[in-house]
C-alpha cells in the first residue's frame, strides 16, 4: 500500500485536446488522437449518457455502463504513458461511482434529492419529523419481530417486495412531477424498507 | 477474434514502432505455476523440452548454487527438505501466526514476530522473504518463456486468487518487480478462467467459477455478455486448498504410526499424502509407505477414508458458495453454468459436492490446471495489442478503518466494482491536536483483531484547532489491480497532511530496493547457466542416491548389473566435470536406466519387510 495524491480534476470545460491540440467534440476523450482528457465534472447521469430521471431500466443502465467502461477503463490505456493511465483510472472510478449510485434504487433517490438541493433528512443532520412514517416503520418492525416460522417470514418477504414495488412507482411519479416533498417521503420509506429487507434476509439465513 | 471494429476515435491503442517485448500470462500457483502466451486470440501454454507445462512452485537453495526452480527442486526436496521451499504462496503477505502447523511444526522454519510483518523463511544461513522466493519462480517462468519464444519477455499479466487481500497482492507485484517483469495487470484467477472459457465457447449469462487450488479457494459469480466479464460477487478462503487435504491425511497417518516427527520429515509426509490423494482420483484404495527416520510404516487409505477426512474442508467451500450466491441474490437455478478451476477439483469428492450444491454437472472441458494461465495470456494480449474484451472486477474483502473501541468502520464494502475511490472524514478530539493515528483494515468482521491489518498511518502536521474543528479527509482508492492507495488532507485549511505508511505485512520500499540491488549484483539470470545448474544437480543427486542405495542393499546386485551401473556412473562423473548440459542430461538418463532393475529389487525388499511386521518391531524399539 502506498500513499498518492489524486489526479487533478478539470477546471471548466476544455475545448482543445491537451495532447494534440485538436478541437474536442466531447470533453473526456480526443477524437483525433485518442488521448484522454482530465476528468470533466459531470453529474452521474451525464457521465453515463443517461437522461436524469428516477425511472431507469436496469438493462439500459447496464448497457450505458459497459459502453463507457469499454472506452475509459484503464485496461484500454495499458500501452499508453503513466499520465494517460492515471487519467483512465480517474475516469473509470467516476463511471463506477455513477453506475453504483444510479443502479441502486435508494442511492439513486438520495442522489436525485441531493442534486435538487434538498438532501434527505438524516443525511445532513436534520431529524425525520414525519410521525405517520415513523408509526408505519414501527408496524413493519413488529411484523419482523413476530415472524417466527419460515412460512411467516416468506409471507413477510412477499408483502415487503410488493411494498417496495409501490414505493418505487410513487418515487418515479414524484420525481417526474417535481414533487420533492413526496419524493423525500417516499425515499425515507424506501430507506427503512431496505433496512428491514436486509434484516429479514439475515433472519431467514440464520433460520435455514 | 478476427476483426476489431471501433467507432471513430475509439481506438486507444495505436500500434507504435517500438515493440516493448512480448507479454505473457502467468499463473503463479501454490503448487504449480505456468506461463502462457496468446497470439491472435489463441492462447497456448509454454512447455519445456519434454512437453511439460506445469512448473512445480518449488525452489531449492543449495549451497554454492544458483536457486533451482521446478521439477528438479521438487526432486531435491525428498533428500534435502531443509534446502527447499514449497507452497510459498501461502506466506505471501502473511505473518508467522497465520501459518499452519503439522505436529506443532511448520513445513519451513519461519522467523518473525507474531502479528508484525511478513514471515521470513530461515534456510541455512539465509533469511528469505516469500517475495524473493516467488521472484525466483517468476524468473524461471520468464526464462522458460524466453527460451520457448526466442525473444525477450518483459511484461506479464499475473493471476492472483480473487480473495487475496491487499498485502498478498502487493507482495505478488513486488515479486514480479524483483524478477524483472512489468505487471500489466493482476487478474483474479476465476476471472482469467472465465476469460478462457468465454472466448473459447462464446458463453453468455451468469457463471459460477469454483476454483480450488493447492492453497487457495475462490468462488466468483460472473456475468458474461458480449465480451464483458463482470464480476458480481466473490468469496472464498485464501488459506484453503489441496494442501489442506494433504495435511489432514498426513496427520491421520502420523497418528496411526505414533511417535514424534522431526522437522525435516514433514515435507516427506506431506508429499506422500499428496501422492496418495492423487492416486485416489483413479483408484478406490492406495497403500502409502512412510519411510521416516528409519522407520517404515504402511497405511491403507481407501477413498471413503480420505473423503471422510476431506469432507469438512469441502464443506467449507460449499458454505462460501452459499454466501456468494446470497450476496448476489442469485439462486443456483439462475446460473448458466459452473466452471471448475484448479488441480484440486480433480478430487472426486469435490466434484460430487459441487454438482450436488449447484444442481448441475460442472464444466471442466479446459484442463483445470491450465485454464487460468490461458486466460492470463489472453488478457496480456488484450492489454498490449488491443481487444474488445473488458474485465470488470470487484473488491473481494471490505476495506475499513479502526474507530473508537476497537471497532471497524467499513469505507469500501466487499463486491464494490473497481476501480473505486471513497473518502471518509475524521476530526480531532483534543484542542490543538496536530497528529492522528489511523489503522487500515481489510475483512468482514466487526472487531479490529478479527480483521487483517493492512497499514497504520500517522497523520501529522494537522493545524492546531479546537477539538472537532479540523476535518481530515482520508481517501481510499482501489485501482483495477485491486491494489489500495491512501491519501489524506486537512479539508478546512486545505493543508495536505503528511502520511507515514507502515505496511503491516508488505515490504517497505527500502526492503524492496535492497532486494533489487542484491538481485542485480548477483545477476544469475542467464537461462542457460540456470539450466546447466539444474542438469548438474539432477545428475549429482542421482549418483549420490545410487551410491547410498548400493551401500545398504548392494547384495541385491548381480555382477552384470553392478558393472553396468559402475560404467554409467563413471560416464556421468565425466559429464559432470564438463559444461555441456545435453551430455549431462544424457548421462543422467543412462544411469537412471541402468539402475532400474536395482531400484525394483529394492522396492520389493522394502515392501516385503514392511508387510512382515518389521515396521512394528522397529517402531517399538524406537519408542
Amino acid at each position: 500500500m502506498t500513499a498518492i495524491t489524486p489526479v487533478e480534476a478539470a477546471a471548466g470545460t476544455p475545448t482543445m485536446c491537451r495532447d494534440c491540440g485538436a478541437t474536442l467534440a466531447e470533453p473526456a476523450l480526443c477524437g483525433a488522437c485518442g488521448a484522454l482528457q482530465p476528468l470533466p465534472s459531470l453529474d452521474h447521469f451525464a457521465r453515463l449518457g443517461l437522461a436524469a430521471a428516477y425511472g431507469i431500466d436496469p438493462a439500459t443502465l447496464e448497457r450505458a455502463y459497459f459502453a463507457q467502461q469499454r472506452r475509459f477503463h484503464p485496461d484500454r490505456f495499458a500501452a499508453r504513458g503513466s499520465r494517460q493511465k492515471a487519467l483512465a483510472l480517474a475516469h473509470a472510478t467516476a463511471i463506477n461511482a455513477a453506475y453504483e449510485t444510479l443502479g441502486e434504487p435508494l442511492a439513486r433517490a438520495r442522489y436525485l434529492l441531493e442534486r435538487a438541493g434538498q438532501p434527505l433528512p438524516g443525511d445532513d443532520g436534520r431529524t425525520v419529523g414525519d410521525p405517520a412514517l415513523l408509526m408505519e416503520a414501527m408496524a413493519w418492525r413488529e411484523a419482523l419481530a413476530e415472524a417466527a416460522t419460515a412460512a411467516d417470514m416468506a409471507a413477510l418477504a412477499e408483502r415487503l417486495a410488493a411494498a417496495l414495488d409501490d414505493v418505487r412507482d410513487r418515487l418515479s411519479r414524484a420525481f417526474d412531477g417535481g414533487d420533492l416533498a413526496a419524493a423525500t417521503r417516499e425515499t425515507l420509506r424506501l430507506a427503512y424498507l431496505d433496512k428491514l429487507g436486509a434484516e429479514l434476509k439475515r433472519k431467514r439465513g440464520g433460520a435455514s | 477474434m478476427l476483426l476489431e471494429i471501433h467507432e471513430p476515435g475509439e481506438t486507444p491503442l495505436p500500434h507504435t514502432g517500438d515493440d516493448p517485448g512480448l507479454a505473457v500470462g502467468i499463473d503463479l500457483g501454490t503448487t504449480n505455476s505456468l506461463v502462457a502466451i496468446s497470439r491472435d486470440g489463441r492462447p497456448e501454454v509454454l512447455r519445456d523440452g519434454r512437453g511439460r507445462g506445469l512448473v512445480p512452485s518449488v525452489v531449492a537453495y543449495l549451497p554454492g548454487e544458483a536457486p533451482i526452480v521446478g521439477e528438479v527442486a521438487l526432486r531435491v526436496m525428498s533428500d534435502e527438505p531443509g534446502h527447499v521451499i514449497a507452497s510459498v504462496k501461502r506466506l505471501m503477505g502473511r505473518g508467522v501466526a497465520d501459518v499452519k502447523t503439522l505436529g506443532g511444526l511448520t513445513a519451513d522454519r519461519l522467523v518473525g514476530e507474531a502479528g508484525a510483518g511478513m514471515a521470513r523463511i530461515a534456510l541455512g544461513e539465509q533469511l528469505l522473504s516469500p517475495v524473493e522466493v516467488s521472484a525466483e519462480i517468476l524468473r524461471a517462468l520468464k526464462g522458460r518463456a524466453e527460451l520457448a519464444l526466442g525473444a525477450g519477455v518483459t511484461q506479464a499479466v499475473i493471476t492472483v486468487p480473487a480473495y487475496f487481500d491487499d498485502a498478498a497482492r502487493s507482495a505478488t507485484r513486488d515479486a514480479a518487480r524483483l524478477a524483472g517483469l512489468e505487471v500489466l495487470r493482476l487478474v483474479n484467477e476465476p476471472t482469467a478462467a472465465a476469460l478462457a472459457y468465454g472466448l473459447d465457447q462464446g458463453a453468455e449469462g451468469l457463471y459460477a467459477i469454483y476454483d480450488l487450488g493447492g492453497g487457495t479457494f475462490d468462488i466468483s459469480l460472473l456475468k458474461l455478455e458480449k465480451g464483458v466479464f463482470q464480476v458480481l460477487a466473490t468469496g472464498g478462503d485464501a488459506a484453503l486448498g489441496g494442501d489442506d487435504m494433504d495435511h489432514v491425511l498426513a496427520e491421520a497417518m502420523l497418528a496411526e504410526r505414533g511417535g514424534a516427527i522431526a522437522q525435516d520429515e514433514i515435507k516427506a509426509a506431506l508429499a506422500a499424502a499428496r501422492r496418495a490423494k492423487e492416486a485416489l482420483t483413479e483408484q478406490p484404495a492406495v497403500d502409502v509407505t512412510l519411510d521416516l527416520g528409519g522407520t517404515i510404516s504402511v497405511h491403507r487409505v481407501t477413498a471413503e477414508y480420505f473423503d471422510a477426512l476431506a469432507a469438512p474442508l469441502v464443506a467449507r467451500t460449499i458454505t462460501a458458495c452459499q454466501a456468494v450466491l446470497s450476496d448476489a441474490d442469485c439462486p443456483p437455478t439462475d446460473l448458466a453454468g459452473v466452471v471448475l478451476v484448479g488441480g484440486s477439483t480433480r478430487v472426486p469428492l469435490v466434484r460430487r459436492a459441487v454438482e450436488r450444491f449447484f444442481g448441475r454437472a460442472p464444466l471442466a472441458d479446459i484442463d483445470p490446471d491450465e485454464v487460468v494461465a490461458l486466460g492470463a495470456a489472453l488478457q496480456a494480449e488484450a492489454l498490449t495489442r488491443g481487444s474488445d474484451t473488458l474485465l470488470l472486477d470487484v473488491v473481494p474483502l471490505s476495506l475499513g478503518l479502526e474507530t473508537m473501541g476497537g471497532l471497524v468502520e467499513k469505507v469500501i464494502p466487499r463486491n464494490t466494482p473497481i476501480p473505486v475511490s471513497r473518502a471518509q472524514d475524521f476530526t480531532t478530539y483534543k484542542d490543538g491536536q496536530t497528529a492522528m493515528a489511523i489503522h487500515v483494515l481489510q475483512g468482514e468482521r466487526e472487531l479490529v483483531e478479527q480483521n487483517r491489518s493492512l497499514a497504520r498511518f500517522v497523520l501529522s502536521d494537522i493545524p492546531p484547532l479546537t477539538a472537532g474543528a479540523a476535518r481530515i479527509r482520508v481517501a481510499f482508492a482501489v485501482d483495477a489491480d485491486g491494489l489500495l492507495t491512501v491519501s489524506a488532507r486537512e479539508a478546512t485549511t486545505g493543508h495536505e497532511a503528511h502520511v507515514d505508511v507502515k505496511p503491516s505485512y508488505g515490504l517497505s520500499e527500502d526492503d524492496l530496493t535492497a532486494m533489487l540491488d542484491a538481485a542485480f549484483r548477483n545477476a544469475r539470470t542467464d537461462n542457460l547457466a540456470r539450466l546447466l545448474a539444474e542438469a548438474r544437480i539432477d545428475g549429482r543427486r542421482l549418483a549420490e542416491a545410487i551410491s547410498a542405495a548400493v551401500a545398504v542393499d548392494g547384495d541385491l546386485l548381480t555382477e552384470a548389473d553392478r558393472a553396468a551401473l559402475d560404467a554409467a556412473g563413471r560416464r556421468l562423473d565425466a559429464a559432470l566435470d564438463g559444461d555441456d548440459r545435453d551430455t549431462i542430461r544424457d548421462a543422467t538418463e543412462a544411469l537412471e536406466a541402468a539402475s532400474r532393475p536395482f531400484a525394483e529389487a529394492r522396492m520389493d525388499r522394502n515392501i516385503r519387510e514392511a508387510l512382515a511386521g518389521q515396521s512394528v518391531s522397529r517402531l517399538a524399539s524406537r519408542l
